[in-house]
């Protein structure tokens, strides 16, 4: 291993993930003390201000990223492609988590019950189920090429997949409030709020683009760390048992 | 010395159909566990209601569609599992044929498969629900083969995939049941419209899915097999 190769080992100051961490401090801190209270729902909306965020990230980028780049995979062959595919979905069943996890919270209290077979409810849970379902094809396939041709394949029929429970789950009939940010009229929210919001959005899409450059890094690790394995058992013969198949 | 032409996909996939039936028929091994297993499970779910407050109509749709999704699974499995053995599907590789074809051939064979299941359990729910059979037959036997062609597309696929990993068996449900979720719920709630004496015209929006879902993903699925294969 040269000196070099060394050297970009040690760990570095992630500066990515440090403004990443400070966003969203001065986020919260903004929710909690400097964003006025809703009128009806009380101290229970300031949820929103994760919730909503993280929920657009989760279901639009980290889906896009994962179809877009597995598409991609498959025709250009190229790992970075697979990495990011694979590092965007980790990330995404994180954030997915976290949606599934403050909806209740705010549901309990406003709807009265923790779960509710809405629409997006249960589009949401099934999009996390096949993301679940990504990460656990990845970890069933040690050889990497078939990892990335049969990832790719998940990530795009999943996508694919997505409008159609979509369509599915919206004829039943939905409680979940309808957008009050993305529509063609103006956004029905005080720009005290509106203000806030921004803020959180660009914390949680700072720290979804962070997460997703040191997952990309321990990828980029492991695979390396395949290979020196991989060359010293070419080198000294088998250094491992191989599992009988 | 005969010179052979390689047939084509068609008749290459009928071919490989006609392999995987004959085994099949053979061994009768998947087609006996996947139909005694609808049986039992047609049976238990009776008891997992309290039939006084759900009528038996209500209850068949869901029993029915829930069984077809994991006895078809049952044979799914087998699909690319028995190719396993002896690296058989080495020689299935070699052989002059695409690679698309294979994948029909496969698709199938697991579509009669699914059918042959479903032909005994729809009856088995009519018989243990006292569901008026005679009148819903057609429309429902039309549910049943567009929900059979999206099941066995995606499941086909991922079977071929799932007996590749570590997990292989383990795997192919964890991958394929989120995938039946747009086949599941229109066919369920056809079945229950039907049974209610309603009129098609009022279940068209979920006909519509399903039969979109189906040509949409036999297409991708077809157009996908390869890459599950390559070397």
């Amino acid at each position: 291993m040269t000196a070099s190769a060394r050297e970009s080992d040690r760990p570095r100051f992630d500066w990515l993930l440090a403004l990443a961490v400070v966003a969203m401090l001065a986020t919260f801190v903004r929710v909690a003390y400097f964003t006025p209270v809703e009128a009806r729902q009380g101290l229970a909306q300031k949820i929103f201000y994760l919730h909503v965020p993280t929920a657009f990230i989760a279901l639009y980028v980290a889906f896009a990223i994962v179809g877009l780049t597995s598409a991609m995979y498959l025709w250009l062959r190229d790992e970075r492609l697979d990495r990011i595919a694979a590092s965007a979905a980790e990330v995404g069943v994180v954030y997915m988590a976290v949606v599934l996890l403050t909806g209740p919270m705010w549901a309990k209290p406003i709807w009265g019950t923790w779960w509710t077979w809405d629409a997006r409810l249960t589009l949401t849970l099934f999009a996390w189920f096949v993301f679940l379902g990504y990460l656990i094809l990845r970890g069933a396939i040690e050889d990497e090429s078939t990892r990335s041709r049969y990832s790719a394949v998940l990530g795009i029929l999943g996508t694919l997949l997505v409008p159609f429970i979509h369509l599915s789950v919206y004829l039943f009939r939905t409680l979940h409030p309808m957008p009050i940010l993305l529509k063609p009229s103006r956004p029905s929210l005080p720009n005290d709020m509106l203000l806030t919001f921004g803020m959180a959005f660009v914390a949680l899409t700072l720290l979804f683009v962070a997460l997703i450059r040191i997952r990309y890094r321990l990828a980029v690790t492991l695979d390396a760390l395949g290979h020196e394995e991989a060359a010293e058992e070419a080198r000294v013969g088998t250094l491992r048992p191989h599992p009988i198949r | 010395m005969i010179v052979r032409t390689p047939p084509g996909i068609l008749a290459a996939a009928a071919l490989i159909a006609r392999k995987d039936l004959a085994i099949e028929f053979r061994t009768r091994s998947a087609f006996l566990a996947a139909l005694t297993f609808s049986l039992v499970a047609i049976a238990i779910f009776y008891f997992a209601w309290d039939a006084t407050a759900v009528g038996a109509v209500d209850l068949a749709p869901g029993v029915l569609w829930v069984i077809f999704t994991f006895s078809g699974l049952l044979g799914l499995h087998r699909s690319f599992g028995v190719e396993e053995a002896d690296r058989a599907i080495d020689a299935l590789l070699a052989s002059p044929i695409d690679r698309e074809a294979v994948f029909l051939g496969k698709a199938f064979a697991n579509l009669a498969f699914v059918l042959g299941v479903q032909a005994v359990a729809i009856p088995a729910v009519a018989l243990f629900y006292n569901l008026p059979l005679t009148r819903v037959l057609l429309p429902l036997t039309a549910i049943a083969v567009l929900a059979a062609i999206g099941l066995v597309s995606v499941g086909t696929l991922f079977s071929a995939m799932a007996s590749n990993t570590r997990l292989a068996e383990l795997l192919l449900p964890v991958l394929a049941l989120p995938f039946f979720v747009p086949i599941v719920m229109p066919a369920a709630q056809v079945t229950a419209r039907l049974l209610q004496g309603r009129p098609i015209s009022e279940a068209m929006s979920w006909l519509r899915i399903l039969i979109a879902f189906d040509i949409v993903f036999v297409v991708a699925c077809a157009l996908a097999f390869p890459f599950t294969l390559e070397d």
